[in-house]
């Protein structure tokens, strides 16, 4: 049919355009980070050569990173790279700093995930009830949550909890993922202690894990439930004054149906969205939080890193941290065009 | 059936309580009636305060509003909601904001049906294609599949006639169910509404601004003004009318039969809002 | 209540010219602002900075930069030191008060750059549009795609770590908001009817963006940089903390949560002390930024 066809070709052409425009933000962020690269007061040559090279080998060595090439011809030669997961080799080390990334990355994934579950599990309720509930004292203790989230410096809570459920109260296992007489206990699957505790069956080391975790995913989460709870309330309040609401009362419906039955499914899709951008902005909170935990994440390599000038592994860890960005974008996109019949 | 007597509806407001209903009476058998007035009369709040859904902070007061001798205030909010659908409905003003945006309009109509019914999933399913027919929807498979944004607004007014009238109430209450459609439709809607009310022997209640309409579709009428029963008349009697503001009203709509050189504009009088609320 | 003449004047319905509309309508604000509890605080915590910041010398106890290392990590509430001292034995009071200039400073010079690029950018972008417009919104979603301390981060690195360039590294940051608020408002100034009237006067596009365009951008950019400014903060402090902000010795407070951090369980007042100062600082602004809010943008509600 003519309109099918139609309709098949509008979907494509809005396919090709994300499409584009994703490539050119990539493209984009590339370009930003090979930009700082080339203007670092660091010289890439002498670092891998040292100070005492001969002249030749210096020379060498800058043919051979293709310094020599046109700029336009080394930003393709480093898309090329990063297209192929090669972000050079660490200055610290000598090891491919893909290899690095993909060693600490699965420890900040875990945290987090852990983050974001505890976020979402208790910020949405919480976002609902105070709608429902406008005024009363949830919502101002929503409020409270919220805006104290808002106002305190993520690493300086970290420290305080750690002084009172590890220092004082001995709740909670201190820095680091596990104890250390726990480590390399169980092998390495997925590089998620809790998880490869799990596929080992290892009871012990879960709990240990589990013990050292809960802090700063607990921190973590408090941050992304003031964000959820907030956006959830201001969505509810947007749908509860509406009139399709006044509808399912009139049918005699239940409070509770028409809020999680009528009210809630309205709000699912900017809730997705608000929920991704969260976790994104979690990989971000968890630069300063594992710095404080001592959590071999991305956030403290890349911090480490930076405070030894190893231009590399900053960068690798900036393309890989702002892909991770540009693909949650991405995703709740997508997921909005699924779940809203409307953009259909 | 239902007896209103004595109702106040009120607003808190940066200066004071603002009174939207001024202390209302009036009942209704089965029979149409039709409610006028101008926006702002209090109209469309007198029927939300019959199915007890003006939330706060707004404050309702009335002697006693009587629903088979049983007074509606008296009843605990679960017992309100087996009243509320299952016995008395409301059909709202635009179908593009009553109708939930996310849910397809079959499972609407079906959960409107099983709420008050026990009844099977296809059960509900065959008698919500049956209204859907009943209310002149020709493909009732497909639009039960279609979500609101997808149909067109006088076939979404039908699905919300249909979707009240499903659980087979005693009375409607119809606000404003024409004035957000276009003008070619809102006859054709107004007559599938009126014979379905009529075959059921239900009791209506039209709120409208519609002079020539609820004149058309009700047996007697009352005019608000300012929150307040100005007149209460028969609908063949209308133009007969004594009260000024009602004689306004007639007089600044056009007419086909006579020539008018200029149309009326209505003039006020501080006193009507002062004057005691008429019985209806 | 009688009103003072003045105060008559302010509230008249009727102004006489358009200075006194322009006054009545920011003390009508600032009577309404008034009433809002918890702005007046977040305004009343901001102008206790100012004040300390600006008579930090003669508020000081002590040196801030003076060393006493037979005198370190005293406890809180003891002699001559009301918040003790640090692991080189100087006062933490003292460093608190003069930290409040470097924190001043931090705010007040990215309040003024990144607002103004992202005006510029945005502007431009809205009023000219077409491949301009494709262009700039292009680099602005760029900066976007990054998280802010991350790319803040990658900036220091080249430039260098201290407290100017963690200016620059923020403002880098957070200007691209700015732009996208001040182009969807052109994009509304543009197509009205009055700037088109004011083309046909033979205004030029110079005239028209800074005389009729960026005075109605204006307000709803004071709004979201006041609400900014928290997140600008604890940016800035996150910064100090990674040792990439301000340099030792300087008193700038996340760099004192650092220090402090090596003696949390022992001292803990030494890390306890600049944490509480940012907090209450950052709260203001968002305090402060809802009144604001609430008074200049009546539509947006309160969320």
């Amino acid at each position: 049919m003519e309109g099918q066809q139609l309709a098949f070709l509008k979907i494509l052409s809005k396919a090709i355009t994300t499409f584009i425009s994703i490539a050119i933000t990539m493209l984009g962020l590339l370009l930003v980070t090979f930009v700082i690269g080339r203007v670092m007061p660091i010289d890439p040559v002498l670092a891998i050569v040292g100070e005492r090279a001969s002249q030749a080998t210096y020379d060498a060595v800058y043919n051979e990173l293709g310094l020599d090439k046109p700029i336009l011809v080394q930003f393709s030669y480093y898309i090329w790279d990063v297209l192929h997961g090669d972000f050079g080799d660490s200055l610290l080390n000598a090891r491919p700093v893909s290899e690095d990334i993909a060693r600490v990355f699965p420890a900040t994934l875990e945290l987090a995930t852990l983050g974001i579950l505890l976020g979402v599990i208790l910020g949405t309720p919480l976002g609902v009830i105070s709608a429902v509930r406008q005024g009363s004292w949830i919502d101002q203790v929503a409020r409270f949550i919220a805006l104290v989230g808002y106002s305190m410096p993520i690493f300086w809570l970290g420290l305080m909890g750690l002084l009172i459920f590890y220092g004082i109260l001995g709740w909670v296992g201190g820095p680091g993922r596990l104890d250390i007489f726990f480590e390399d206990i169980i092998p390495v699957r997925t590089g998620m202690i809790l998880v490869d505790s799990i596929i080992a069956q290892n009871g012990v080391v879960f709990r240990n894990a589990l013990s050292h975790i809960i802090l700063p995913a607990s921190l973590l989460g408090y941050y992304s439930m003031a964000y959820i709870t907030r956006m959830t309330r201001s969505f509810m309040l947007e749908q509860l004054s509406s009139e399709y609401i006044l509808t399912a009362r009139i049918k005699g419906l239940s409070e509770r149906q028409v809020i999680w039955g009528h009210a809630f499914k309205n709000i699912r899709v900017q809730l997705i969205t608000v929920i991704a951008l969260s976790y994104a902005s979690l990989l971000e909170g968890s630069v300063l939080t594992e710095i404080i935990f001592s959590w071999p994440g991305i956030g403290s390599y890349v911090t480490t890193a930076l405070l030894s000038a190893d231009m590399n592994a900053v960068l690798g860890g900036t393309v890989v941290i702002g892909l991770i960005f540009v693909c949650l974008n991405i995703l709740s996109d997508l997921l909005y065009g699924i779940f809203d019949p409307r953009s259909k | 059936m239902l007896c209103i007597d004595n109702l106040w509806v009120k607003f808190p407001t940066s200066q004071g309580l603002f009174e939207a209903v001024r202390g209302i009476s009036f009942s209704l058998s089965h029979e149409r009636l039709g409610i006028v007035g101008e926006s702002g009369s209090g109209k469309s709040l007198t029927g939300r305060a019959i199915l007890r859904l003006i939330r706060h902070p707004a404050i309702v007061k009335a002697n006693y509003i009587t629903f088979h001798e049983q007074n509606v205030l008296d009843l605990k909010e679960k017992e309100m909601r087996k009243i509320r659908g299952r016995r008395i409905s409301m059909v709202m003003q635009d179908p593009k904001f009553s109708l939930n945006p996310v849910m397809t309009i079959g499972s609407q109509i079906i959960e409107a049906y099983r709420q008050h019914n026990q009844a099977s999933y296809k059960v509900a399913f065959r008698n919500a294609l049956e209204m859907l027919e009943a209310v002149l929807i020709h493909d009732p498979e497909r639009v039960m599949r279609c979500y609101p944004h997808e149909v067109s607004g006088g076939m979404g007014q039908r699905i919300m006639i249909a979707m009240m009238l499903i659980p087979n109430p005693e009375v409607l209450i119809a606000d404003e169910p024409t004035s957000a459609l276009d003008v070619s439709v809102q006859r054709q809607v107004m007559k599938i509404l009126d014979n379905l009310v009529t075959e059921r022997g239900m009791g209506l209640i039209l709120i409208s601004h519609d002079l020539n309409l609820v004149s058309e579709f009700c047996d007697r009428i009352l005019i608000m003004y300012a929150g307040r029963i100005v007149e209460v008349c028969d609908a063949a009697k209308l133009r007969q009318a004594s009260h000024p503001y009602t004689q306004g009203l007639l007089n600044s709509l056009p007419r086909l039969s006579e020539r008018v050189p200029r149309l009326t504009v209505l003039q006020r009088d501080i006193n009507w809002t002062e004057a005691a609320s008429v019985r209806g | 209540m009688s009103n003072l003449p003045i105060q008559d004047w302010l509230l008249s319905d009727e102004p006489t010219s358009r200075r006194q509309a322009k006054l009545s309508r920011l003390f009508k604000g600032w009577v309404a602002f008034q009433t809002n509890v918890l702005a007046m605080i977040g305004l009343g915590i901001l102008l206790l900075l100012i004040f300390v910041a600006v008579f930090a010398p003669l508020l000081a106890p002590h040196d801030p930069f003076v060393q006493n290392l037979g005198n370190r990590l005293q406890p809180i509430g003891s002699d001559q030191h009301i918040f003790g001292t640090d692991s080189l034995g100087r006062d933490i009071l003292s460093r608190l008060i003069f930290g409040a200039r470097i924190t001043l400073y931090i705010v007040v010079l990215v309040a003024i750059i990144a607002p103004v690029v992202g005006l510029l950018v945005g502007t431009v972008s809205g009023y000219i549009g077409g491949v301009v417009d494709m262009i700039l919104m292009r680099i602005t979603d760029v900066f976007l795609a990054f998280p802010r301390l991350v790319l803040a981060l990658a900036f220091v690195a080249v430039l260098g770590a201290g407290i100017e360039n963690a200016v620059i590294a923020i403002s880098l940051t957070a200007w691209p908001p700015y732009a996208r608020i001040a182009r969807a408002e052109t994009l509304t100034i543009r197509s009205s009817d009055y700037i088109c009237a004011i083309r046909l006067q033979g205004a030029g596009p110079l005239r028209i963006i800074t005389k009729h365009i960026w005075p109605l951008c204006i307000s709803s950019l004071i709004i979201r940089v006041t609400l900014d400014m928290a997140g600008i903060i604890l940016v800035a402090a996150g910064l100090g903390f990674l040792g990439l902000g301000a340099q030792p010795p300087s008193p700038e407070w996340g760099a004192m949560i650092s220090e402090g951090r090596r003696f949390i369980l022992d001292s803990w007042w030494v890390a306890t002390i600049p944490g509480l100062a940012i907090f209450a600082v950052s709260l203001a602004f968002n305090l402060l930024g809802d009144g604001l809010r609430d008074v200049l943008d009546p539509k947006s509600g309160r969320s």
